[in-house]
């Protein structure tokens, strides 16, 4: 505990392992860290798969270097369903970064949770957060236009896209598109980058009111989302992605005097770990003392279904 | 409690050769064994493995190795980790080993070393039964 708030890397590491394998121990050094979490800046990049995060990435983390600030990055790829591993490959393009102690680079796979990120990646984030890093990037799995979850978690989200990918029927459908702060519309040397600009733009300014009434709690009052030209294998449009990142964090941290977008940032996280431990106290009731083994005999002797099992399981729960 | 350990490997690929292949293919046998693997791509030095190994949390270190400088790379990384205090990482090693540097390899703290033609079930098999999530 004491090892982690004083960023001893080692400490660090083993407690996010034991928050990704779900060892009980990680919960109560948890609770203790929390009163330690708010410093941190959380900016989530997500957006199609290829369409270039990890390199964009790379690019942040050399900016906000040079600024002197420090950088932890969450890089989440995805499980195999079928075998439960994973190959991890998101910092092949951060190993210039290894050997910066400045730097944190920590990769995770989905372990079968939809979303885009992991189950954890909220506890992920405010141990790092505990641990004094100034920076915490949060990069999602290549996701497609529901994978939505990085934007409850960052305080600025950045949706990643690169040109040609979908027309502009895509571009006015519900998801992703909605949850940007900030568009990086990368490879923007290649044909057609002028047209998606000038599409994401006309939907933004179509949307510009349902935008502003329905992220209200979540986006700082009155921003509109930015759309920066980038090439990040060529470090091209990183200072103006720089620029809105930096102005989306004082528009987000003037939107934190006000009560009411506080407190509908806490209701977030308290639903999220509510939800968490719901299921993980739900899910030792069904494992213990055959009791998932009870009411799938129901069910293969019809003599229940499944609606009236699950509820008798979760009232079970309370009798605890 | 819902808790599901799973081994974690790091596959590297330290010192000027650009012959992947086979750390590709490990790679993925291990995530077809229901691992988590992290690549680091080519060109890593043994300072760079150290500290993607600790950062990423891993119980071992898988290395390849086919430029024949196996003698001075793979003992720097587990001397890396033992400066760290992480000499609990368990490090492996494939690539074009003589038999004369085996053992001398083997004593240096290189736990498994595995040459051309190793089946994937061999390596999988050995890292089951070497590595336990930490």
């Amino acid at each position: 505990m004491e090892d982690v708030l004083n960023r001893d890397i080692r400490a660090g590491a083993r407690l996010l392992r034991w928050i990704d394998d779900g060892v009980g121990e990680a919960r109560s050094i948890l609770k203790q860290l929390y009163s330690h979490t708010g410093k941190a800046a959380i900016v989530g990049i997500t957006g199609n798969p290829g369409a270039g995060k990890s390199t964009l990435v790379d690019q942040l983390i050399t900016r906000y270097r040079a600024q002197k600030k420090t950088v932890a990055v969450v890089a989440v790829d995805p499980s195999s369903p079928f075998s439960g591993g994973a190959i991890l490959g998101d910092r092949i393009r951060m190993q210039e970064h290894a050997l910066d102690e400045g730097v944190f680079i920590r990769s995770f796979a989905t372990r079968g949770h939809l979303g885009g990120l992991t189950g954890t990646t909220a506890d992920v984030v405010h141990v790092f957060d505990a641990m004094g890093w100034d920076l915490v990037l949060v990069e999602t799995v290549g996701v497609g236009q529901d994978e939505v979850e990085v934007q409850r978690l960052a305080h600025t989200t950045v949706v990643v896209m690169a040109p040609g990918m979908g027309d502009e029927i895509q571009a006015i459908k519900a998801g992703i598109l909605e949850i940007a702060d900030i568009f990086a519309v990368n490879k923007s040397d290649r044909d057609g980058a002028d047209r998606t600009v000038r599409e994401l733009r006309l939907m933004l300014d179509m949307g510009k009111e349902a935008i502003q009434q329905q992220q209200e709690r979540v986006c700082p009052p009155g921003w509109m989302p930015r759309v920066i030209k980038t090439v990040s294998t060529k470090g091209e449009g990183i200072d103006e992605l720089m620029t809105a990142l930096a102005e989306h964090r004082k528009a987000y941290e003037n939107a934190c005097r006000d009560p009411n977008f506080v407190r509908a940032r806490l209701r977030r996280e308290f639903l999220d770990v509510f939800r968490r431990t719901l299921f993980t106290r739900g899910w030792s009731y069904l494992m213990h003392e055959d009791h998932l083994k009870e009411v799938v005999e129901k069910l293969q002797d019809g003599s229940s279904d499944p609606y009236t099992l699950a509820k008798q399981a979760v009232n079970a729960l309370g009798r605890l | 409690m819902d808790e599901e350990r799973k081994i974690r490997v790091l596959i590297a690929k330290p010192g000027l050769d650009g012959h992947d292949r086979g750390a590709k293919v490990v790679a993925r046998s291990l995530r077809d064994a229901g691992m988590e693997v992290i690549y680091t791509g080519l060109h890593q030095t043994p300072e760079m493995i150290v500290a993607t190994a600790i950062q990423e949390g891993v119980d071992a270190v898988g290395m390849s190795i086919m430029s024949g400088a196996h003698n001075v790379l793979m003992p720097a990384v587990v001397d890396g980790l033992l400066a760290k205090g992480a000499e609990d990482i368990v490090v492996f090693g494939g690539g074009i080993i003589p038999d004369d540097d085996m053992e001398s390899l083997k004593k240096k703290g290189i736990k498994g070393l595995f040459t051309p033609g190793t089946s994937t079930e061999t390596i999988i098999s050995w890292v089951r039964e070497n590595v336990k999530p930490s």
